[in-house]
């Protein structure tokens, strides 16, 4: 049972899941980078996503109408837009406000956000699962050798991977990422150089959700299923994968997912599925006691 | 549920009214003193007033009551951490949840009577507290509130996956006994009224000796400048610890009751959402400030109950009142204040000119 085949079968699935932690821990890393604060409302957010994702495919039927990959593509484009969207309000109402305010204050407003957005998606779309439906993507399985690869899997592993491709230029190429970077290291200091952190936070308030959400997008279209409440523990792992590639790094938070999802993978193979969460949650504490700036540390922290 | 078995506890309801009615004397005028001796007479008379007056929803209303008592027990538990010393700790539930499971195993297993578990779930629940916070206790801030949801949760998967084969699983343990305390069974809704109402006293009563007592203050001034504490000679990870210890082995004392009262515990109890809500009703009713935190349940456990038939849109309201609250009024309903002492007579002749400010006094605020 344990030949290379299951090792690749295992490895890929991996891959696949940690691209997608990767994704959400995006907006982890890039919230805590600039304002400092642990956005709870964001495993919400992501299940946003999902859900819009869900009424514009299965209940609009545009994955009928278009055709699977014209309904895909543009509903990746409006979960992106919506979801932006989303955030931003969610940073004007529960977030801005608060900027000057201690910093368990930002932390119970942001469980107030996230116990408020958990309970209206279950309000909107009821309590049980969402099934994507199967027939939304071709069921086309690539053969090599005795290894096989699902198209579903294939897809969802490019899409996160081409997104996180745009956004890491972007934050390396561009004036504005610039300011995010510098935003993050100090902000203090980028301040007096002229950044407007106020429109950094905006900015990271957009980007962050939206990738969320696309993530969201993303576990329906590979798991089939989704319900109201599973942005608490994808984001719980996502956040551990933000914190294993170094908080506020975010090549970090990419790396940092696809180890995570290949622990994972790899860990639900060889040791326990039932054992699996905790796994996740055991290495978080081992790098928080022994390495508590992450596998990747951009910068000397103090943060601890 | 007959009048008869409500009498034969009017004895220890008038040990919960001296306790916290004493405690507010010294502050505040007569009137006010009176007027919250005046409640607490008629909140020991609780039971007996719901059965005079709603026959019907009586043990309805008692059992919200006793909730929110509960609550209150593990509120003020984490309020030791999370008010007294300052360190953000949102995975209480775990520590509960051994002290629930602990009874519950002591009792099912090897026949122990409640009562005799409720010190082993106390030690049970500190003994894990000191190996778990040990490794973590000098993280900070929000590293600390992460590493304490991941405890929470790997308790659960721990307790869902039936470890060392004794929690029984996702199912639970089943059949707990019901508690006597000095050979009278506890039962109905009004004996656990007084029970766990006597532990809130209790708990009160003990909290407020260990906020002014050495212990306390070293927590107070760690928790307004960790650094400041350092320097001045307190060992502040050997406190941390200390508070962090206090705290879940009351929990675990928690879990006792918890477990005695609904006599059938599952992993579902003791979920994270656990957690957020403990710690919502410390920050919700004024963290440090015990009678904040006794409000804090009432608020959070209690009042959502006048809207039953609100039943879903209960969490979201809940959710909406957080960032409401934090908005306008961060520092919670009933902040603590600053401690006072008394100086000594003469104490600012001894200063260089008139109008100084005085020595400082620790505890408070710059």
């Amino acid at each position: 049972m344990y030949d290379l085949n299951f090792f690749l079968q295992q490895l890929s699935n991996g891959l696949t899941r940690g691209s997608i932690y990767a994704l959400i821990a995006l907006g982890y890393t890039m919230v805590y980078g600039v304002m400092k604060l642990i956005n709870f409302a964001h495993g919400e957010l992501f299940t946003l996503g999902a859900f819009f994702g869900y009424t514009l495919l299965v209940s609009l039927g545009l994955a009928g109408s278009l055709g699977p990959p014209m309904a895909i593509g543009i509903s990746m484009i409006m979960v992106l837009g919506l979801v932006a969207l989303a955030g931003h309000l969610l940073e004007r109402v529960a977030y801005r406000p608060l900027r000057h305010s201690d910093r368990l204050a930002a932390v119970v407003s942001a469980l107030g956000a996230s116990i408020f957005l958990q309970n209206a998606i279950m309000l909107k779309w009821g309590a049980q699962y969402r099934a994507y439906g199967a027939d939304l993507l071709p069921n086309v399985v690539f053969r090599i050798g005795d290894f096989n690869l699902p198209l579903v899997r294939l897809l969802v592993f490019a899409a996160a991977i081409v997104v996180m491709a745009f956004l890491h230029a972007f934050i390396h190429r561009t004036r504005l990422g610039l300011a995010i970077r510098a935003s993050a290291i100090d902000q203090g200091a980028a301040k007096l150089m002229g950044i407007d952190v106020r429109k950094v936070i905006a900015l990271v308030f957009v980007i962050g959700p939206a990738l969320g959400g696309l993530a969201g997008l993303l576990v329906g279209l590979y798991y089939g299923q989704i319900n109201y409440n599973m942005g608490q523990i994808y984001g719980l792992k996502a956040f551990t994968a933000a914190i294993i590639g170094g908080i506020g790094n975010i090549t970090g938070a990419m790396v940092g997912g696809l180890l995570l999802g290949l622990l994972e993978a790899l860990g639900e193979g060889y040791v326990s599925v039932a054992w699996k969460d905790a796994l996740t949650f055991v290495v978080l504490i081992m790098i928080l006691v022994f390495r508590p700036t992450g596998l990747l540390p951009e910068r000397v922290a103090e943060k601890l | 549920m007959s009048q008869g078995n409500a009498k034969n506890h009017n004895g220890p309801s008038g040990g919960l009214g001296a306790g916290p009615g004493a405690a507010a004397n010294g502050e505040r005028g007569y009137l006010a003193g009176g007027l919250t001796g005046l409640g607490l007479l008629a909140f020991a008379f609780l039971p007996l007033l719901l059965n005079a007056f709603a026959q019907n929803s009586a043990p309805y209303w008692l059992d919200v009551i006793n909730t929110v008592g509960l609550y209150t027990i593990l509120a003020l538990s984490l309020n030791v951490i999370l008010g007294f010393a300052g360190m953000f700790h949102m995975g209480h539930a775990a520590f509960f949840a051994i002290g629930a499971y602990s009874t519950a195993i002591l009792n099912l297993d090897y026949g122990w009577s409640i009562m005799a578990t409720m010190p082993v779930a106390a030690v049970a629940a500190g003994v894990v507290a000191l190996v778990l916070a040990w490794p973590i206790i000098h993280l900070r801030g929000d590293y600390l509130l992460i590493v304490t949801i991941g405890i929470v949760e790997i308790v659960r998967i721990a307790l869902t996956n039936n470890v060392f084969g004794l929690t029984g699983g996702s199912n639970g343990l089943v059949g707990i006994a019901r508690p006597s305390v000095f050979g009278f069974r506890i039962v109905q809704p009004q004996h656990f009224f007084y029970f766990i109402w006597a532990v809130v006293a209790l708990t009160l009563l003990l909290f407020h000796w260990l906020e002014n007592s050495r212990f306390g203050r070293a927590l107070k001034f760690i928790k307004e400048d960790t650094i400041a504490a350092e320097n001045m000679g307190v060992n502040t990870s050997r406190y941390k610890l200390m508070a962090f210890v206090v705290g879940a082995a009351w929990a675990g004392l928690a879990g006792t009751i918890f477990a005695c009262r609904m006599r059938t515990i599952s992993p579902e109890s003791f979920v994270f959402s656990e957690s957020v809500l403990l710690f919502t009703i410390v920050i919700l009713g004024g963290k440090g400030n015990q009678k904040g935190v006794l409000l804090g349940s009432f608020l959070v456990m209690g009042l959502p109950e006048f809207f039953r038939g609100f039943e879903d849109k209960r969490l979201l309201v809940f959710g909406a009142a957080l960032v409401v609250m934090m908005i306008f009024r961060p520092q919670g309903l009933l902040p603590s204040k600053p401690s006072r002492y008394k100086l000594p007579e003469g104490w600012d002749d001894r200063l260089p000119g008139p109008g100084s400010p005085g020595p400082p006094t620790p505890g408070q605020k710059p």
